[in-house]
């Protein structure tokens, strides 16, 4: 993998930001496969939406969500199998209101991953056709990978 | 007719793991499934926050135990990539030449299930014999059968034994002769092939749009495959082909893996064949730098990730794993509406559930 | 309803009777002895050499119990022949750790099979919870809820070891010394 962007990368970096109003994405290309950018938490679906549809991000790879004390992230990596690009797009999430967009409209295969996601962590993801607890039974009050959970349980 | 819901699972003999399949069936129809995965959710994402990055190798083969060791290389991979170390080019090929080995195994362990399910014992008893001539190189490689813990961050944990490639090649070339013998007896079954056929068809749209990867997506005419398109320890260095076929059935899934057994056959010897001489391991630190990376690998049954994120100790302060059969069966409902409730087993069968990466 | 509710009454204080004379006189009476010491080791040599344990895998110990059915280790030579459904089984081999989702599940399995019955825990997960005994999910040992016979130690425990730990169990059977009419009737 070379150091320096590729051309698609470049071309992403020129022509995203006026699709999306200008918002401040913070684009950084880290070698001609991968890129990462911020995204703020309204605008997830919309980011979604334009990636798959105008520049062939065919694959939602992954969602991780992260628990910084002081903020939920979450970050999605995509990838575009046509374009050979894997884009990371990091949202923060406050604490105080964990409502993020769903995604599924978009990639259906972002259905569990989000499901694990409220599972694990607690944040909604709105707009999600199933939006159960996935691995832990259904009534299970806590989301076990908050910081302030213990490994041994409650 | 009435139509009602049906459950499978836990325990039946179809799952090969604990899951439980919800299907709505009207008559002998299925017009909605609804899989149900967790029964063996062991916390491994926050056993991961509390264990040392040495102590967390050998859980990692815990997460999918029937291709064990890619887990266990896909955590050191990623965590080298954390810490920026160089392994030693003897260590990739050892550890490229014990991929192909597992994938071969796990590639026979899946058809060894299958053929039971579908009622041909014959298959499961030659698979299981095949698959123990390759537990055995393991086993001379790293002292176990099924979870090795082979894998070290900087490397491999220990050398070649003596005569290995001697016995490892004589191996390949009983396993290579008698492959047909196996794809005869499968291939000439009236009843295997009539079960397989046009049964589970997944097109390649809604597998891409579904995240599906590995031999369901490569079946489903997508020629894509982590190991060419994103190479990973010495692949760009071996010359093979990633196997796909146009069926987007389960006969297409069956093609695919024995095909590839082939492939990593040829693999196995041109490994052997290009190994340089030199150390298998470096030293490395204890502690973790800060810092986000990601791995990527084709596990034997598709893309497998693994995000860390380090913070300067010893322990990861987050460690996400991506399995490829939690979202290969999120599609279920995709490949099954429509066909009857006998297809169920065949078609569950033919994507090769392993319930320990899916629950983590 | 009146005249089925007659009936269940009657059927009622037949059963109640009919326990009552054959527990006094055939179970501890001495033609039940008799028939017992007679049939005690044909009974035992049926029961030792027909080990029928649950389709049931977890984990990784269930892959070594799937190799130990093959060729290489052939676990049928002792009698072992893996049944799906709990109500045609003996043996309930557990091999893997248990999570608190399937609690309910492995409890409710085992209740559904009569007796007599036998519970094998294999692998360290089963006996204790293994290497994921402190998290939040997993119970520290199958034997928190449901009573074990034999332990089989091994991560992942293997397929000689299983067939080892069947013969244990074959051994404890055969101590046991339990002819047809030691039985509860169940």
């Amino acid at each position: 993998m070379a150091a320096g962007p590729s051309a698609f990368q470049s071309r992403l970096a020129k022509e995203l930001p006026p699709l999306l109003d200008n918002a401040q994405l913070d684009f950084k290309a880290k070698d001609d496969f991968l890129a990462t950018l911020t995204c703020d938490k309204g605008n997830v679906l919309k980011l979604g939406k334009i990636l798959s549809e105008k520049f062939g991000f065919e694959h939602l790879s992954l969602i991780t969500t992260v628990d910084r004390i002081e903020r939920f992230e979450l970050v999605y990596q995509i990838t575009s199998y046509q374009n050979h690009c894997m884009l990371e797009v990091r949202v923060a999430v406050p604490k105080d209101d964990a409502k993020v967009p769903s995604v599924t409209p978009v990639w259906g295969g972002a259905n569990w991953h989000e499901r694990e996601a409220y599972d694990m962590m607690g944040i909604v993801f709105e707009g999600h056709p199933d939006p159960r607890r996935i691995l832990l039974p259904q009534d299970y009050k806590y989301f076990p990978l908050r910081k302030d959970f213990k490994m041994d349980g409650e | 007719m009435a139509e009602m819901w049906i459950n499978m699972g836990p325990q039946h003999p179809m799952t090969h793991g604990l899951w439980n399949l919800r299907i709505k069936v009207d008559g002998e129809v299925i017009i909605d499934a609804m899989p149900e995965i967790g029964y063996l959710h062991r916390g491994m994402e926050k056993l991961f926050e509390n264990r040392t990055y040495t102590q967390i190798a050998p859980i990692t083969d815990r997460l999918c135990y029937g291709s064990s060791f890619t887990w266990n290389h896909l955590f050191c991979l990623t965590a080298e990539k954390l810490m920026g170390l160089e392994i030693p080019e003897r260590a990739k090929y050892i550890r490229v030449m014990t991929i192909e080995m597992q994938r071969i195994g796990n590639h026979l362990m899946w058809i060894a299930a299958y053929a039971a399910d579908l009622g041909l014992l014959t298959g499961f008893i030659w698979a299981l014999r095949e698959r123990e001539i390759f537990i055995d190189l393991m086993q001379a490689l790293s002292g176990s059968r099924l979870t090795y813990n082979y894998a070290r961050i900087g490397g491999v944990a220990a050398d070649l034994p003596p005569d290995f490639e001697r016995d490892t090649l004589r191996a390949l070339d009983y396993f290579e002769r008698k492959l047909p013998e196996h794809e005869a007896l499968y291939e000439k079954s009236k009843i295997f092939m009539m079960r397989n056929e046009g049964v589970g068809i997944l097109k390649r749209e809604d597998a891409m749009n579904l995240g599906v990867t590995g031999p369901v997506l490569r079946a489903s005419n997508a020629k894509l495959d982590i190991r060419k398109d994103n190479p990973y320890e010495v692949y760009d260095e071996i010359d093979f082909e990633p196997q796909c076929s146009n069926l987007c059935d389960c006969f297409g899934r069956y093609l695919v893996r024995m095909n590839e057994m082939k492939e990593s056959c040829k693999i196995i010897r041109e490994a052997l064949r290009k190994m340089p001489k030199g150390p298998v391991r470096v030293k490395t630190p204890l502690e973790g730098s800060p810092g986000e990376v990601f791995g990527r690998v084709e596990d034997s049954r598709g893309e497998g990730m693994m995000f860390l994120i380090g913070d300067g100790t010893d322990r990861p302060s987050r460690l996400k794993v991506r399995s490829p059969l939690f979202v290969t069966l999120s599609a279920a409902k995709k490949m099954l509406v429509g066909y009857k409730v006998a297809d169920v087993v065949a078609i569950m069968g033919s994507i090769d559930v392993c319930m320990g990466e899916t629950d983590k | 309803m009146k005249v089925g509710t007659v009936l269940m009454m009657r059927s009622k204080d037949f059963m109640s009777w009919a326990d009552d004379w054959v527990g006094r006189v055939m179970k501890k009476g001495p033609i039940g002895r008799a028939v017992d010491t007679l049939l005690t080791d044909f009974w035992t040599w049926a029961r030792v050499n027909s080990l029928y344990p649950l389709h049931f895998g977890i984990m990784c110990c269930a892959l070594e119990m799937a190799a130990a059915s093959g060729a290489r280790f052939d676990a049928q030579r002792i009698g072992v022949i893996y049944r799906s459904t709990p109500r045609q089984c003996d043996m309930l081999l557990v091999n893997g750790p248990v999570s608190k989702k399937l609690r309910p599940d492995l409890r409710r399995l085992y209740d559904q099979m009569s007796e007599p019955k036998w519970v094998v825990a294999m692998g360290e997960c089963a006996i204790s919870g293994g290497p994921f005994w402190n998290t939040y999910s997993v119970i520290e040992g199958v034997d928190q809820f449901i009573p074990v016979d034999v332990y089989i130690p091994g991560c992942p425990v293997r397929p000689e070891a299983m067939i080892e730990g069947f013969m244990k169990l074959q051994d404890k059977i055969r101590k046991e010394k339990k002819g047809p009419l030691t039985e509860e009737m169940v």
